[in-house]
């Protein structure tokens, strides 16, 4: 066998070098996802064991049981994003074009959080976010919060923690999207009259969308799906989708319910994919 | 006078722009600083009360500085055989899913070959579907194993196989992108110095993306010590770190929660700082 890798050519090297790999995805990552969807089709009980019985019911009862924890999941998920979009953009924009030597310091100052266990930093917000910690007792001498009123267990507190667990993922595309900007087109843009904010609307927020875009999928599809936030700093009214599947799969030991609930996430996850997509042009998804 | 006049005339809009431009700039500035002030607050806090000492079971509120959770942080029973096991599982993944997704990389940039589409997709996938059904499913797969006559009792090896999983697309991202900017003049050139294939990938391709491939490791090994949804759909009754806060967040929080999450954070930011220093260095002489 030749080991030709030095040339772009046809021939079995490449699937030499990808087969351990892929056989690895295939079988523990696409194979379990078809174990998943036949068990989402099985009925039974703990007791007697589950067995296949095309149980499309395990759906529709999903559906019509846990509908509020979708929603909830998909409203949290999407105010979440928002927020750090909103946020994150105006500090990417400030590295990316006034960093200057400092760039790749304030970067890591970005991705710093993310190495404080996340389990432990969603308990510092229980701290910070407690009944007696600093916020609260600042909030109800401002009037903000009436006396008594609490931030922990709230869908407040949960939102707040998963758009904070979440910033690096919006805040790092942004970046890199506004860093590839070609300075000379704003300039051109200034030259030709047009005011600093229009040449921001025109020109620099439009080039940036190909991180906004990867930056929304990559909060909003790990959002969706967490149910730690809502485990740690929400109360049970404040529960998501992922905190239902959680309970029936290691608690209830109801693993077809737990496998169709994760097949509708991921369904509704791909439908609104496609449709932010296509709202945004499908180019920008790949640029 | 007149003349004089004018031309203030003429640049005072200029100057106002100019004045609006400097606030603009700084309101920025200082909107950026806060923003860092609130990303570090809780890593702050979890620093702070890693001094604390805590007179009930939860560590949530200040009562006094000691020493005592840094020089005792294993008094608590099953946090250093917890951290072992996660430092054991991260290492192990690190490795496999860092060389995997390096033969993937090079196979991606360097061959054109059937199949490129779907071996694309089938990368990206993992990194698009939700932590929680990477887990379940591969639970599932752990379960219904017995039935083919494959008994994989869940433990060390389904946590290892299930972190392997979601990091050899990490892996595979972090090397394509070094590959791609790659100067493939590089390896003409030792080939015609008369180097053959295997001598020129040993001695130029691999030094040159060693950075990416050192860079690959660090990531899988970050994301394998905090990852916890997956972990615990596929651990059994074994206790990583993260498994570990979690339960523990049930029923106590000892400090040596926040003395440990210190610590695995030091490391990382001194790693990443030293990174960043050797960059600054190499972009100054280039």
């Amino acid at each position: 066998m030749g080991f030709g890798f030095l040339h772009r050519h046809r021939g079995s090297t490449a699937y030499l070098l990808l087969a351990p790999g892929m056989l690895f995805l295939v079988v523990f990552f696409l194979v379990p996802l078809g174990f998943l969807a036949y068990q989402s089709l099985e009925s039974g009980s703990i007791d007697f064991g589950y067995a296949f019985t095309w149980a499309w019911d395990n759906y529709s009862s999903a559906i019509t049981g846990y509908g509020t924890q979708f929603k909830r999941s998909f409203a949290y998920a999407g105010i979440a994003t928002a927020i750090a979009l909103l946020v994150s953009y105006p500090v990417a924009y400030w590295i990316a074009f006034r960093g200057g030597r400092w760039k790749n310091l304030l970067l890591l100052c970005i991705v710093a959080p993310f190495f404080v266990t996340y389990l432990i930093r969603t308990l510092a917000w229980q701290t910070i976010l407690s009944d007696d910690g600093l916020i609260v007792r600042t909030l109800t001498d401002m009037h903000i919060l009436s006396p008594g009123g609490r931030l922990l267990a709230t869908g407040t507190a949960v939102v707040a923690g998963i758009t904070y667990n979440f910033l690096p993922f919006m805040a790092l595309p942004l970046y890199v999207s506004l860093e590839q900007i070609d300075q000379t087109l704003i300039e051109a843009a200034e030259d030709l009259y047009a005011s600093k904010w229009t040449a921001f609307f025109r020109v620099t927020f439009p080039l940036s969308l190909p991180g906004v875009v990867a930056g929304t999928l990559l909060t909003f599809i790990p959002a969706a799906g967490d149910f730690i936030n809502a485990q740690l700093l929400g109360s049970t009214t404040n529960h998501m989708i992922g905190n239902v599947i959680n309970s029936k799969y290691n608690e209830l030991i109801d693993y077809p319910a737990a496998a169709a609930m994760s097949f509708i996430l991921m369904a509704i996850i791909l439908a609104l994919v496609l449709i932010y997509a296509r709202a945004v042009g499908s180019e920008k998804l790949t640029g | 006078m007149t003349s004089v006049a004018a031309e203030a005339g003429r640049t005072r809009p200029n100057a106002l722009s100019r004045a609006w431009a400097f606030v603009l700039r700084h309101v920025l500035t200082v909107y950026s600083l806060l923003f860092f002030v609130y990303l570090m607050l809780p890593i702050a806090v979890v620093i702070a009360f890693s001094f604390n000492h805590p007179t009930g079971r939860f560590n949530y509120t200040w009562r006094g500085f000691t020493w005592d959770n840094w020089l005792h942080w294993n008094a608590v029973p099953g946090i250093q055989s917890a951290i072992t096991l996660s430092l054991e599982i991260a290492l192990f993944a690190s490795i496999v899913a860092t060389a995997l997704g390096t033969l993937i990389a090079l196979a991606l940039v360097r061959y054109g070959f059937r199949g490129r589409g779907t071996t694309n997709l089938i990368i990206f996938l993992p990194l698009s579907t939700p932590e929680i059904v990477l887990g379940a499913s591969l639970a599932t797969l752990f379960l219904h194993s017995a039935s083919y006559g494959l008994s994989i009792p869940f433990g060390f090896w389904t946590i290892l196989i299930a972190h392997i999983m979601f990091c050899i697309s990490f892996a595979v991202v972090t090397v394509k992108a070094r590959l791609i900017g790659f100067d493939r003049h590089l390896e003409e050139a030792a080939m015609d110095l008369g180097a053959n294939e295997w001598t020129t990938f040993i001695k130029v391709t691999l030094p040159l993306i060693a950075p990416a491939i050192l860079a690959a490791l660090l990531l899988c090994f970050a994301i394998s010590v905090d990852d916890f949804v997956v972990t615990y759909f596929n651990a059994g009754n074994q206790v990583t770190f993260p498994i570990f806060v979690w339960g523990a967040a049930r029923v106590a929080t000892p400090p040596q929660i926040n003395v440990i999450g210190t610590a695995i954070f030091g490391i990382a930011v001194t790693l990443m700082l030293i990174n960043v220093f050797i960059q600054n260095r190499r972009s100054k002489q280039a």
